[in-house]
C-alpha cells in the first residue's frame, strides 16, 4: 500500500507535533525540579513542579505511531504503553485535556487522576498502562468486541521489545490466533528496556521471528521510517478488517531521551543519541517530500507552524486550567 | 571495632546484600536493571562491579521466570535475592508468589525450605499515580507463609537484610521509595543514619518504641514513621505526648509490643499508608478490641490510611488520600478530646 501525498503530509504533520510536544515537555517537566528549590543535597526531585511523576518521552519514536494510526479511524481501537503520547496524539486525542492531565487539572481527560501513563480517551478508543506488557490484552478484547458485533474495527497494541518476555504477550498473540481476532501487535524496538539493552534481554534477534510459533505473520521493517511502517501497517489492518487475523510487527526505532526524565543514562554510550540523531526520520521525510515535489519550504514552514501552535496551545490551556478540589479524590472508584 | 558512617538506606540495603555475598557463596541477586544501573532505587548499587554478572543478574522483564526461577533455585540450595521493581508489579507474577513460593513449604510439610528474599518498592507521595504508588504490604502480610519486613530507616533496613537473607523462610523486603535518600526524590532526613560497618542482624518480630510518650500511641510503619516522629514533635508543642511505635515487620508482628504500648497510653492511631479496608489498621484496632480484659482505652481507636480510592495522580488529589503529617497531628487531637463511652448496657 502506497502512501498519497495527503498521508504523507498529514504523517509529517502529526510528527512534527509529536516531536515538539515531547521537546517542550522535556523542558516543562524540568520546571520545580532542579536546585536550589528543592531538598538540600539533591540533584533532582521527581515529585515537584507542575508536571511531577514520572515521564517517559517518545522523541524519535514518531514513525511508528503516525504509519500505525495513518490506518485508522475513531471506532479502531488503540492500546498504548507507559511512553504513550505519540500514540495518543497521531490517534487523535485531543491534546489540551491530554496536557491538562499530565498538569494534574480537573480538566484533564482523567480529570487528574490518571496522570501520563494513565490516558483514557473513549470516544477515540485509546488507553495506555504504565504495567509493561499490559496493551496486548485488552487488544484482545476489542478485536473480539468487534469480531461479536460485525463490524470491521480493528485493535493495535503497542509494545516495547522488553515487554516481548512477558507471560502476557504470548499468552495473548496465541489467543488472537486462535480466535483470528482483528488485532495487530506491533513491537516498538527501541533497544533499551530501561538500562538493559535488547540483546541481553531476548533470546532471538527479531521478535517479529516469533510470529510463526503462534501462527500469525510476522512482518520486519528494519528502518525508523514512517512510509515503511505505513505500508506494513497497511497490509496488516487490510487483513484484519478482512476477518483474515492478527498480525505481529517489529520495528526497530530510536529512543533520543532518557527512559525516563532525570535518567541519568549511565548504561548508555555517551556519543549514541547524537548519531542515532543524525538520521532523524522528521528531517528524512522532509527531504522526501521536498525531492518529490509535494512540499515546498512555505508549506513545510507552515506545516510546522501550525503543529508547534497546536503544541503551545495545549501547554496554555493546561496550565490555565483548575486542580481538582482534593475531596474530588474519592470519586470515581466507581461507575 | 564499632565504626560507623551515616548511609541512606538505599546504600545500608546495599551492604547488606553485600556483606552476606562476601560470607555465603549461595547467595545471588536477580532482577530489572539491578545491574550497571544499581536497581532503580538503588539497592543493589555497587554489587554488579564486587560481584559481576554471574551474581548480579540483570533479568528479562519476565517476573513470573525470575521469581519463579529464584523459588526453585532455593529449593535446590541457593539463597536467591529477586527483586520486583515496584511492588505494584506484583500482578503479572503473583501466582509464582503466592501460589507457590508461599505455599511450598507448607504444602511439603515442612519438609522444604525456600530461603529468597524478595525485594520491592513501595510507597507514593511523588505523583507516580495509581499503577507506581501503592505499598501493598498488608495483601502480603494477609498471606501465610511470606514473611514481611518494611523497615523505616537505614540502620534497621540494613540489620533485618541480613536477617532476611539468612531466614530459611520466604522474606518480603519493602523498601518505600521515600526513604531511601535517593538523590531524585525528596526523603525524611531521619530515614538515613549511622550505621555499624560490621555485619548484625535485627530479630524479626520486635517492634521498636522510637519515641517513648504518655498521652497516645502512634502505631505505624515505614516511612510513616518518619512523619510520625514530625508529627510528634508538633504534638508535643500542643502538649500532647505520643509514643510512636514503628512496627518494623509485621510477618511476624509484635503484638506484645502494641498492647504495652496502649495499656501504658490508653490511646491508639494507627498512621499507614497502605489501603484503609481490611488492612493493618484494621489487624491492628483488632488485637486492641480483643484485649480489652486487660488493656484500657480511654478513646476510641482511630485509622488513618488511604480511604479505599487508587492513588490518584494529581497532586492534591495524593496529598488529599496519603496521610500526611498534619493529619497525623489532627487525628491525633481528636483522639485527645473524644472518650470511650461509660454507658451501661442493658
Amino acid at each position: 500500500m502506497k502512501a498519497s501525498k495527503e498521508t504523507l503530509l498529514w504523517m509529517y504533520e502529526k510528527m512534527q507535533e509529536i516531536r515538539h510536544y515531547e521537546e517542550t515537555m522535556a523542558q516543562v517537566y524540568l520546571e520545580g525540579k532542579l536546585p536550589p528549590n528543592i531538598q538540600k543535597g539533591l540533584a533532582f526531585d521527581i515529585g515537584s513542579g507542575p508536571v511531577p511523576g514520572e515521564m517517559h518521552l517518545a522523541a524519535g519514536q514518531e514513525p511508528v505511531a503516525v504509519g500505525v494510526c495513518a490506518h485508522l479511524t475513531d471506532h479502531d481501537t488503540v492500546v498504548g504503553t507507559h511512553r504513550p503520547h505519540h500514540f495518543a496524539i497521531a490517534k487523535g486525542v485531543p491534546l489540551d485535556a491530554m496536557t491538562a492531565e499530565m498538569f494534574g487539572k480537573v480538566t484533564g481527560l482523567g480529570k487528574g487522576k490518571g496522570g501520563h501513563m494513565h490516558l483514557f480517551d473513549p470516544q477515540r478508543n485509546f488507553s495506555c498502562s504504565g504495567i509493561i506488557g499490559a496493551s496486548l490484552p485488552p487488544a484482545c478484547g476489542a478485536g473480539l468486541a468487534a469480531k461479536k458485533l460485525g463490524k470491521d474495527w480493528v485493535a493495535v497494541a503497542f509494545f516495547g521489545e522488553g515487554a516481548a518476555n512477558q507471560g502476557s504477550v504470548h499468552e495473548s498473540l496465541n489467543l488472537a490466533a486462535l480466535w483470528q481476532l482483528p488485532v495487530i501487535f506491533i513491537c516498538e524496538d527501541n533497544k533499551w528496556a530501561i538500562s538493559v539493552p535488547k540483546d541481553k534481554a531476548t533470546s532471538i534477534e527479531w521478535v517479529a521471528d516469533r510470529a510463526s510459533a503462534y501462527g500469525m505473520p510476522g512482518i520486519k521493517v528494519e528502518h525508523n521510517d514512517p512510509v515503511a511502517v505505513y505500508e506494513a501497517a497497511g497490509t496488516a489492518v487490510e487483513r484484519a478488517r478482512r476477518g483474515d487475523g492478527p498480525s505481529l510487527i517489529e520495528v526497530k526505532t530510536d529512543r533520543y531521551l532518557g527512559h525516563f526524565q532525570g535518567d541519568p543514562e549511565v548504561y548508555r554510550p555517551k556519543d549514541e543519541v547524537a548519531n542515532l540523531r543524525k538520521n532523524d526520520p522528521i528531517l528524512r521525510l522532509a527531504a522526501q517530500l521536498r525531492d518529490a515535489g509535494q512540499m515546498n519550504e512555505a508549506e513545510d514552514a507552515a506545516i510546522t507552524a501550525r503543529a508547534r501552535q497546536r503544541v503551545e496551545d495545549a501547554f496554555a490551556y493546561a496550565r490555565a486550567s483548575a486542580y481538582p478540589e482534593p475531596r474530588d479524590a474519592l470519586q470515581h472508584v466507581f461507575a | 571495632m564499632n565504626s560507623t558512617r551515616k548511609l541512606t538506606m538505599a546504600q545500608a540495603i546495599s551492604e547488606a546484600i553485600g556483606q552476606e555475598m562476601e560470607r555465603d557463596p549461595t547467595v545471588f541477586v536477580m532482577g530489572e536493571d539491578i545491574g550497571k544501573y544499581g536497581g532503580i532505587f538503588g539497592a543493589t548499587g555497587g554489587l554488579l562491579d564486587r560481584f559481576g554478572p554471574d551474581r548480579i543478574m540483570d533479568t528479562p522483564i519476565s517476573e513470573t521466570a525470575f521469581i519463579g526461577t529464584a523459588t526453585g533455585a532455593a529449593a535446590a540450595g541457593m539463597r536467591p535475592i529477586a527483586e520486583l521493581m515496584f511492588v505494584d508489579f506484583f500482578g503479572v507474577c503473583m501466582d509464582q508468589i503466592y501460589n507457590h513460593l508461599a505455599k511450598n513449604t507448607y504444602m511439603a510439610g515442612g519438609n522444604l525450605k525456600l530461603p529468597v528474599v524478595l525485594t520491592t518498592a513501595i510507597g507514593g507521595g511523588y505523583n507516580d499515580a495509581a499503577q507506581h504508588s501503592q505499598c501493598l504490604y498488608a495483601t502480603f502480610a494477609h498471606m501465610p507463609g511470606l514473611k514481611v519486613v518494611v523497615p523505616s530507616n537505614a540502620y534497621d533496613a540494613k540489620g533485618l537484610m541480613i536477617q532476611a537473607i539468612r531466614d530459611d523462610n520466604p522474606v518480603m523486603f519493602m523498601y518505600h521509595k521515600g526513604i531511601m535518600g535517593l538523590p531524585w526524590m525528596a526523603y525524611y532526613e531521619g530515614s538515613s543514619g549511622e550505621v555499624p560497618e560490621e555485619a548484625y542482624t535485627i530479630p524479626f518480630g520486635e517492634a521498636k518504641v522510637v519515641r517513648p510518650g504518655s498521652d497516645l500511641t502512634i502505631v505505624t510503619l515505614s516511612q510513616m514513621v518518619q512523619k510520625s516522629l514530625l508529627a510528634a514533635d508538633e504534638l508535643a508543642k500542643q502538649g500532647v505526648n505520643a509514643e510512636v511505635l514503628d512496627l518494623r515487620t509485621l510477618v511476624p508482628l509484635d503484638r506484645a509490643a502494641v498492647l504495652k504500648s496502649v495499656a501504658k497510653t490508653g490511646r491508639l492511631l494507627i498512621a499507614d499508608e497502605d489501603y484503609l479496608g481490611f488492612g493493618l489498621t484494621g489487624e491492628i484496632a483488632a488485637i486492641v478490641a480483643e484485649n480489652l480484659d486487660t488493656v484500657a482505652l480511654k478513646s476510641p481507636i482511630k485509622r488513618l490510611a488511604v480511604p479505599n480510592v487508587p492513588i490518584p495522580y494529581s497532586r492534591p488529589l495524593e496529598q488529599f488520600v496519603i496521610p500526611q503529617i498534619s493529619h497525623i497531628v489532627d487525628a491525633a487531637q481528636q483522639i485527645m478530646k473524644t472518650r470511650v463511652t461509660e454507658g451501661a448496657y442493658a
